[in-house]
Formats: structure tokens, sequence, C-alpha cells
């Protein structure tokens, strides 16, 4: 980064760690904060539409839809995070993998699961083997968004299915006796009125997001725990910068970066919900 | 287009030779085992099997890619295609065998080595010994009659031994030979050494035959003309055990 | 194996009791369901410790937060900021890194007929050292859902105990507490369900497995990794975790009714 970093072990301490603190090694974990914020970011929007199928599904009025709503928000939730992300992705990417096998090379009659291998044909391969590095990191990258929004969806579904309960009757019955039908009824008065009652429940469920982005590590994603771990370990001279464990001390900036974003986003919450509750006749409107 | 045209006549062989085609190999490593395979502070992938594994490429005429994946889930990822080789200080048992292939040997049967705090007691290779997890190691350990204390990854069991929680650690010996020398007298060898394992290979599917038979080649031909003992030196230093 | 042979080898295998080695080849969905089925108990007891010790610490942090000092107040309100504003998985990281470096003491503690000789470097191992950050961590959650409560709970049923002369004891027990655990019941049945499923972090954090005794998700791991099939050993783990789950509400729900028998 620096000139002066050439020779790292001739340096003094803030020299040291000036260099030390922006080689590429830790440029990538200041980018996989990125990484971190792109997943909420992306998650919250996908597990919300999730979370609407499965509220509306749950409340259908044929049984086989209810029945598969009402099972994907329990089991989900009765369910560790964990398990699914280690499931869903590697179950995903060999459901692709076999659907393009099927269409792609539809003429290849050798079986695609041999003793242990998954073998696909080569162009049936996501991404495919020659392309650019960058692209299967975006591919592992978009899985585990998958695998996230599936999960929070299932918790999204139940607070807003709670929260469309909560509408009051009389809203509803005021629509029905002007003509309106079931969708507009859902459209214009249901979906605007629920907001207000969801707010707390997907505020809570927001923060858990946030706090649950340090098990992408576990999906082979390289988020900020994987960086600190790596960067923390202790280093011999094989490194150009070797030093003690110092797990601890990467560990701690976590911390403080994660205490740092759930505290702003309560505070964005708390302004939301102030607006919100203007024009309600609600008690939490002040 | 070109596979479903070839498919058709070749059948079979449009898909075993999956690198007969494009020849864009992946290459799956840990990135945490120094000197065998690290993350340098460039951020890339470093070490003796970097080296060596690109100059199998070149030897082969195939584009390699190297991926890291953690040590615990390499395998699972190779079966299920997500890279075609393990390079990764892997060494060839039954266990392994029974589920991928490998090639022949490019390190030569490695002893492995206990470590523990200066002046330990060798019974204490019997006590309570870190090994990494999925290693021949840690299952050498869990069959020994030792207490066993698995970690993720081969730094936090040095780790273990330094703050006194595990009595010792056991790894490849040319991974603690750096650790060793640098920790100042505070760490130190216990006990004798072991050989586990038959050599160092390269990890390949089982349904992977010509990517195997083609490392085999490049093996065999850096074995011939010396050039893979030397990369051995250089990693390794100069007693480190090498090929005939 | 048949499956008796792999109940009597693997039932308490994460006890340490049972047959040494876990099984490494021709593994049979029996072998899978059993020990998987053997780690759960190491769930159920970090959430039994946690639930247990942290509803008396959340209570304390709830009045603290609520009716304390300006000292303790202020206490109780960053620790539940800082175990709520943080995530799980990165506070066992960072409680191992800190546990190591605990000077490594023994003492002893004489029990009359034996001596246990406690030491320091137990808080490195999960039994002890999870549990605290499991339990410091449910203390903070249930302790802001406790608090919650009792900015809630009515006024006026507070002063009429007064006017009865009662005092501030029999206030806080008639009164105070059973109306605060009404009140919080649902979301403390919930806040119960996320700590018992947040159990399977700790082997998948720093905390070393010792003789491969571990809990669901560790052998769900270790059978995926041997038989390169995570079909089976997740959904095995899945469905042990709802059966538990359904078993918390159920009981959950039976406290509810005690709670609440006055209204209906």
């Amino acid at each position: 980064m620096f000139e002066f970093c050439t020779d790292p072990k001739s340096l003094e301490t803030f020299q040291w760690f000036s260099c030390y603190l922006t080689t590429p090694k830790h440029m990538s974990m200041y980018y996989s904060l990125f990484t971190v914020v792109a997943l909420i970011l992306l998650t919250a929007p996908f597990g919300l539409m999730f979370g609407f199928m499965g509220a509306f599904a749950s409340r259908s009025k044929n049984m086989i839809i209810r029945i598969l709503g009402k099972g994907y928000t329990s089991i989900v939730r009765g369910v560790p995070d964990i398990v699914f992300f280690l499931f869903v992705p590697i179950a995903l990417d060999q459901a692709i993998e076999f659907i393009r096998h099927k269409t792609l090379c539809w003429d290849v009659t050798e079986p695609i699961w041999r003793g242990n291998d998954f073998v696909v044909c080569r162009a049936a391969k996501m991404p495919l083997s020659e392309a650019a590095v960058w692209t299967h990191d975006v591919y592992g990258f978009l899985l585990a968004v998958v695998a996230f929004a599936f999960v929070f969806g299932a918790f999204c579904s139940n607070v807003l299915a709670g929260a469309l309960k909560s509408v009051p009757r009389g809203q509803i019955e005021a629509g029905r006796s002007m003509g309106l039908g079931e969708r507009q009824i859902r459209r214009l008065i249901e979906v605007p009125q629920m907001w207000i009652y969801a707010l707390p429940g997907l505020s809570n469920l927001w923060q858990l997001l946030i706090k649950s982005t340090p098990l992408l590590f576990l999906l082979g994603v390289e988020d900020l725990v994987y960086w600190a771990r790596e960067l923390g370990g202790s280093k011999t001279s094989a490194y150009a910068y070797s030093h003690a464990d110092w797990r601890l001390a990467y560990f701690t900036v976590l911390l403080l970066f994660y205490l740092l974003v759930t505290s702003i986003s309560q505070r964005g919450f708390e302004r939301m919900r102030k607006r919100l509750a203007r024009g309600q006749n609600f008690s939490g409107a002040s | 287009m070109i596979l479903k045209s070839l498919g058709t006549t070749l059948g079979v062989m449009a898909l075993t030779a999956t690198v007969a085609m494009s020849d864009t190999v992946r290459m799956g490593t840990e990135g945490a085992y120094p000197p065998y395979n690290f993350v340098n502070d460039k951020g890339e992938i470093d070490g003796f099997e970097r080296e060596l594994g690109d100059e199998l490429c070149a030897r082969a005429e195939l584009e390699c890619v190297w991926v890291k994946n953690e040590w615990d889930s390499i395998i699972p990822n190779l079966v299920s295609g997500n890279y075609d080789t393990i390079i990764a200080g892997m060494s060839i048992t039954e266990e392994r065998d029974a589920v991928i292939d490998f090639s022949d040997a490019y390190f030569p049967s490695d002893p492995s080595a206990y470590v523990g705090l200066a002046g330990a007691d060798p019974a204490l290779i019997n006590g309570v010994v870190a090994a990494q997890i999925n290693t021949i190691q840690a299952s050498h350990v869990a069959s020994s009659g030792a207490q066993l204390m698995e970690f993720a990854s081969p730094d936090e069991t040095v780790a273990a031994v330094r703050n006194g929680q595990a009595d010792t650690a056991l790894a490849d010996k040319a991974f603690w030979e750096p650790i060793v020398a640098e920790s100042n007298g505070e760490l130190e060898f216990v006990g004798e050494d072991i050989v586990l394992g038959a050599g160092i290979g390269v990890g390949v599917r089982e349904s992977d035959g010509e990517l195997k038979a083609k490392f085999n080649t490049a093996i065999a031909s850096m074995k011939e003309d010396g050039s893979l003992n030397t990369i051995i030196k250089k990693w390794f230093g100069e007693d480190a055990a090498t090929f005939e | 194996m048949t499956c008796g042979e792999a109940v009597s080898a693997y039932l308490f295998r994460a006890i340490g009791v049972g047959e040494r080695l876990l099984p490494s080849n021709d593994i049979g969905i029996c072998e899978q369901a059993i020990l998987i089925g053997s780690g759960v108990m190491w769930n159920i007891y970090f959430a039994l410790f946690a639930v247990i010790l942290g509803f008396f610490a959340a209570t304390a942090l709830a009045l603290g937060k609520f009716d304390g000092g300006k000292f303790t107040k202020k206490f109780c309100e960053l620790f539940i900021y800082f175990f709520r504003g943080t995530p799980l998985f990165i506070q066992f990281f960072f409680a191992y890194e800190l546990f190591v470096l605990l000077p490594r003491l023994s003492i002893d503690i004489p029990l009359g007929f034996t001596t246990i000789t406690a030491e320091t470097r137990w808080f490195t191992r999960a039994w002890l050292g999870a549990a605290i950050v499991l339990f410091l961590n449910t203390a903070a959650y249930s302790a802001e859902i406790f608090y919650g409560a009792l900015r809630a709970i009515p006024r006026g049923e507070v002063e009429a105990g007064a006017a009865l002369g009662l005092s501030r004891w029999q206030r806080f027990r008639l009164i105070v507490w059973p109306t605060m655990l009404r009140l919080a019941w649902p979301s403390y049945t919930n806040e119960a369900i996320f700590l018992f499923h947040a159990t399977t972090l700790v082997y998948f954090s720093s905390f070393p497995a010792w003789q491969q005794k571990g809990d669901a998700l560790y052998y769900a791991n270790y059978f995926a990794e041997k038989t390169f099939n995570p079909f089976i050993a997740y959904p095995i783990v899945a469905a042990y975790f709802i059966a538990v789950t359904l078993f918390l509400i159920f009981v959950f729900g039976r406290v509810n009714k005690r709670l609440t028998r006055h209204i209906f």
C-alpha cells in the first residue's frame, strides 16, 4: 500500500501497523464487510416476499395451499436456522445442476449419482468450470441469500399473518360495504393497514437477520468471521507480517462493528414507527 | 451444442472425459496449513502445493484455478463437483480412498509428531491431545486411547497447547517445524515421531479417471527430472524426506 | 451393525458411554438416528442450564433496569444492550478466546465425604464455558422482555396493593411478579425456543469437542462428511428439534394456563 512497506521486518510499530492493516489480505476483510451488508439488504426483500407468500397461503381457502403455507411457517421455525444453512445451499445447487443436466444433456445415459459422486455433464455445471472466479463467488453468495430468505421468510410469514389478523374488522367490513372485492380489500385496506402491527415483529427480525450473518462463514462465504479467524491466528515467519495469536483483538472489533450496526438500525426503526403511527387510531401514536 | 452432437456418438466418453474438453481444472485447497498451503499477505494461495500444483498443471497442459474450502467439508465439495481436485496436504488413507481416488504420492510419507510445552513428559502423548478434525492424526488419537480434542483448523491446535488446554497436539511434522523453531523454546517435540498414511496425493473423484491419469503422468515426470525434490527442499528444508 | 447393536453402542455416546470409536464405514440410518439423538442430550442440557439460571438473572436485570439505583440501572442497561446487540456466534468465539487467557488455577471444594478440584480451565470446556455464554445471552434477551412487561403493568394494580397495606416485597411477590410473567409469557416462550435452537452453535464456534462427544449437529455434520450425503443426517436433526420444540411449546403452554387461570 505505502512505499515504505517493501520490507515489513524493518519497520517501526506505527509504520508496521499501517502496512499490516492495509495488506491485500486485510483489504479482502474490509471488502467482506460489503458482502455482509449486501446479504442483509438482499435477504430482507426476498424474505419479505417469502413471508407474504407464506402468510397469504396459510389463510387460503384451498386446503392444500393452506397446509403448505402453515407447514412452511411452523416447520422452518421449529428447526435451528443453522441446519437449513448447512442444507439448503447444497440441496439447491444439486437441484439446479440436476435440472440443467436433464435439459442440456438429455442424451447422456450415465447416471448422475455414481457411488458417492454427483456428476453432471460439463455444460450443466453451475457456474461453468471455466467461468471466472468471481462468478463462482457470486453464485455461492446467491445460494446463501436464498437460504437466508427461506429461513427468515418463515419468521416473516408468522409476523405478517399476525399483523393481518390485527387489522380492525370494521375497516374490512367498511370496504366490503363499499362493494370492494376480496382482492381489492387485500390491496387497499389489509396490506396498507397491517404495517403498523407488523413493524415491531419485523424490526425484531431485522435485528435477528443482522446477528445471524456471521453464519455465512459456515456456508463457505468469506465473511468477516472468516477473515477475523484467518488474519487473527498466529503467523510464523513464512508470512511477511508475523505475529502472535491476535484473534481476541479481531473478535473485539467484530463485536463493536455489530453493536454499531444494530444500534443504528434500532434508531431507524424507532423513526419509522413514529411515522407509521401518524394518523392511526392507535395508542402508540404520538 | 457441441456436447449434444458429440454426446450422441460418444455418449459415455463425453462424460468421463470431463476435463478433456476445455481443460479448466478447479483445484481445491484449504489455505491454512503452512508450508503446504496458506493464504499469503497478498491474499493469494501460496506454499508448496501452490507451486507444485501450478507446475503439474503446466506439464499436463491444464488450465488451473485455485479454490479455497474449509478442511471440514473439503471431500464433500469434491464429490459434489464444486472443484475437481483436492491438493491440500491430504494423506492417502484407506478410509478416504474408499470414497475418492488419489493420484500417486507427490510427497513421501511424512512423519507426524507430537508437540507440547517445553519440558513436557513424554507420557503426555497419551494425555489430552489436540488434533484437527477429520485428519489421520485425529483418527489416530481417537483409537490410541488418549483424550482427543478436536479443532476446526490446525492453528487452533497450536493455541490449545500454548495455553495448556491440551497436553500435546499431533500434526504433520513439517507443519510443526517452523512453529517450534520460532517459539523461543516455548514448544518442543514430545515422544517419537509416528508414520501415518501412505504419503500425500492429489484427490480426485472416482469417476474422474482421466484427470487422475494426467496428474500421475505429470507427477512421474517431475519425479524423474528431480524437480519435485527441488520444490520439496525449497519449502521443507534440506533435510526433508524426498523421493529416491 | 443392527439397530439393537447401534442402541447399545451409541445411545449414550455423547456423554462418553458406549463404543469409543464413531462408526466410520457402512453407516446405516440407525447409527445416524441414535448417535444424533444421543447428541440432543447436550442441546437439552445447554438449554436447561441457560434457561433456568437465566430466568432468575433476567428477573433481577429487568427489575434493575426498571427500578434500580443510578448505577444498577446503567449496568443492567449496558449488559442487556451488549448481549442483545451482538451476534451469539461471535460471543462464543470471543468468550472462548477470553477463557483460555484465564490463569490456570485449581480450587479444592470439600464436600465432606469427598473433595472436588475445580479448575479454571473448565471454562474452556463447552459444558461450562458455552453454557455460561448461553446463560448470559438468554438473561439479556429475557430481561428485555420482562422489562417491557414491567412497564406494561397497570399502575392501579400496584397502588391497590399499597392501599391494602402490603409491604414492598409482598407487592412484588403477589402483584408485580405474576403480572409481569403473565404479560411476558408468549414472548418468553419464543425466547426459550430460540435459545434451544442456538445451542447448536456451540460446537460450530470455537469450543472443541472432547473425545468426539458433541451435540446433535456435531454428529450430523460428522455423518454428512463421512457419507457425503447431507440428505439424511440433517433431516434427522430437524426432526429431533421439531419434536423437542413441540414439547417445549406444550410445557410453556401449561405454565401459561396456570399463570392466567384467574382470568378465565
